[in-house]
């Protein structure tokens, strides 16, 4: 009866957070579009976390260098140190690191706006004053974070591959004519598209569960936080797996 | 000083008197396995004034939304402006919500934006021209008599004030269904009086229906037996000590209305429970 009975729960949520997600979808495309809240979300979310993608971008392909190439070394392989850091960013660490990142950031900071105006009744004021805050609320989250988890996976990548470059020349004697060319030569167009396909489902997560942990908060300020790490531990879970999912399916379509 | 301009002439629809504006049919909802209202059936007639009593916790504030369609009754039929609430699409449900003001609780006013943009939400989504915008805005912030605080921030506001702008916004599209969740609900007694008043002022000066929620039966006494007089702008008790006919109590507990009548009606009853709960 317990364990029915919580299972019940979990399908319930599952099913409400796909019901609230392909609203938001199908919302896309039916007027009104709130422009100017997509611009201040694409603020908050791309331009703010620029710094922090910056800087993890920065040195996970700084380490990513200082790893392989000591490794690589062992087998005489050092020269191809690039190869790999690209690939390892472009392909994987850039966008899964920029989405835990921007989960950590956004999905937050969504569930817990949106939970402190669901509890303190605004977004029933909202749907009371005739807005439908599916479409002023989620949609233009979704769309933002989408939009710049792309863009800035492509700034992580860059960064990343600089980074990697930086650290190898300085610390690990690599040429860095060597170290670009084979960080580009490497790279084929199934790995750049794995790379650029990946945030866009990231960032549909991020905003969803974000806004859904947000919009279905109950209890008070206490049910805020409790949303608010609810949202990023599920979030950052689903992109992890997703990661691995869409992975294996490119690896499946273009081959490995 | 009483505004002119504030005062629309009331064109009664044909059927105004036959079809009642808010009508709840064996309504019953209840929420994890706990029932929260049971069997509710009442009517608000076209210019009357419901006042919700009961104890706390005994499912006003969902009745509240279940008549403007913010939650959907597990059973029974809601008819509002004679349109069923309970089987409307969520499109028919932001149309009939154009003619329904809602005042939540705690103000539910939106803390990102100013007190003008606030009250102007409605029109703005609207897309009514900004100058229209702005003397509606002014209008129902001087009938509030808050007109100087419009470029402030919610949270700059005391909870009178709060109210005082959620009652501006929520009026300035001159709504015919007003819906008052606990307008005096914590606050103190001086605070709740002039939030009385002006419930008292709106219904005099611009008519309509309302349901209104509260706890105090001092405010829903003073709502019976007192008007408001346009020639010197205050609220007054009605002449003879008249009682407003068309002001009548609901009074709900254990999820059951258990009176729905006149103030004289009501304090005359007999049940155990209104007595003490009068008392």
């Amino acid at each position: 009866m317990e364990i029915g009975e919580l299972l019940r729960e979990k399908i319930l949520r599952v099913q409400e957070y796909v019901l609230l997600s392909v609203e938001a979808i199908v919302n896309l495309f039916r007027r009104p579009l709130y422009l100017d809240d997509i611009y201040t979300q694409a603020d908050i979310i791309g331009v703010g976390s620029l710094p922090i993608v910056i800087l993890t971008g920065f040195f996970t392909g700084g380490v990513l260098a200082l790893q392989s190439s000591a490794t690589l070394s062992e087998f005489g392989a050092k020269s191809i140190t690039g190869q790999l850091v690209s690939l390892s960013m472009i392909r994987e660490l850039g966008p899964v690191l920029t989405g835990l990142m921007v989960s950590g950031r956004n999905a937050s900071g969504m569930a817990s706006e949106l939970g402190s105006m669901q509890v303190t009744e605004q977004i029933d004021a909202m749907r009371a004053l005739g807005t439908d805050p599916i479409k002023k609320l989620v949609t233009p989250r979704v769309i933002a974070t989408v939009v710049m988890l792309f863009f800035l996976t492509i700034v992580s990548d860059t960064v990343g591959t600089l980074g990697g470059g930086m650290v190898g020349t300085t610390m690990m004697n690599l040429d860095a004519s060597q170290y670009f060319h084979t960080s580009y030569q490497a790279l084929a167009y199934p790995d750049v598209l794995q790379g650029l396909i990946k945030p866009l489902f990231f960032g549909l997560i991020i905003a969803t569960v974000g806004c859904y942990y947000g919009m279905s908060t109950k209890g008070g300020t206490r049910g805020v936080g409790h949303a608010t790490t609810q949202a990023v531990v599920t979030a950052s879970v689903l992109i992890i797996a997703v990661d691995f999912v869409i992975s294996r399916l490119m690896l499946g379509i273009f081959g490995g | 000083m009483a505004h002119p301009n504030l005062l629309p002439e009331l064109v009664p629809t044909p059927d105004a008197n036959t079809v009642p504006v808010v009508e709840f049919s064996h309504v019953s909802i209840g929420f994890d396995g706990k029932q929260v209202l049971q069997d509710i059936s009442f009517t608000a007639q076209q210019g009357e004034t419901r006042i919700l009593l009961g104890p706390a916790g005994c499912g006003k504030s969902v009745l509240l939304k279940l008549a403007n369609g913010l939650m959907r009754p597990d059973s029974g039929q809601i008819y509002v402006f004679g349109e069923e609430m309970s089987t409307l699409p969520q499109n028919g449900l932001f149309r009939l919500r154009e003619k329904i003001g809602m005042v939540f609780q705690e103000s539910a006013l939106f803390d990102s934006l100013t007190v003008r943009e606030n009250v102007a939400y409605q029109l703005r989504a609207a897309h009514i021209e900004d100058a229209t915008v702005e003397a509606r805005v002014q209008e129902v912030l001087r009938f509030v008599e808050l007109e100087h605080t419009l470029d402030k921030f919610p949270s700059q506001l005391s909870g009178g004030m709060r109210r005082r702008v959620a009652i501006a916004r929520a009026i300035i599209t001159h709504p015919e269904l007003l819906l008052y969740d606990s307008p005096t609900g914590g606050l103190d007694p001086t605070t709740s009086a002039t939030i009385i008043d002006l419930i008292v002022k709106q219904r005099d000066v611009y008519g309509g229906t309302s349901l209104l929620i509260t706890h105090r039966l001092q405010d829903a006494y003073m709502l019976a037996t007192h008007i408001f007089n346009r020639a010197t702008n205050q609220i007054q008790r009605s002449p003879n000590n008249e009682i407003n006919q068309k002001t009548t109590f609901l009074v709900l507990n254990n999820t059951h209305v258990v009176f729905d009548g006149t103030l004289q009606e009501l304090q005359c009853a007999e049940d155990p429970f209104l007595k003490e709960f009068l008392s």
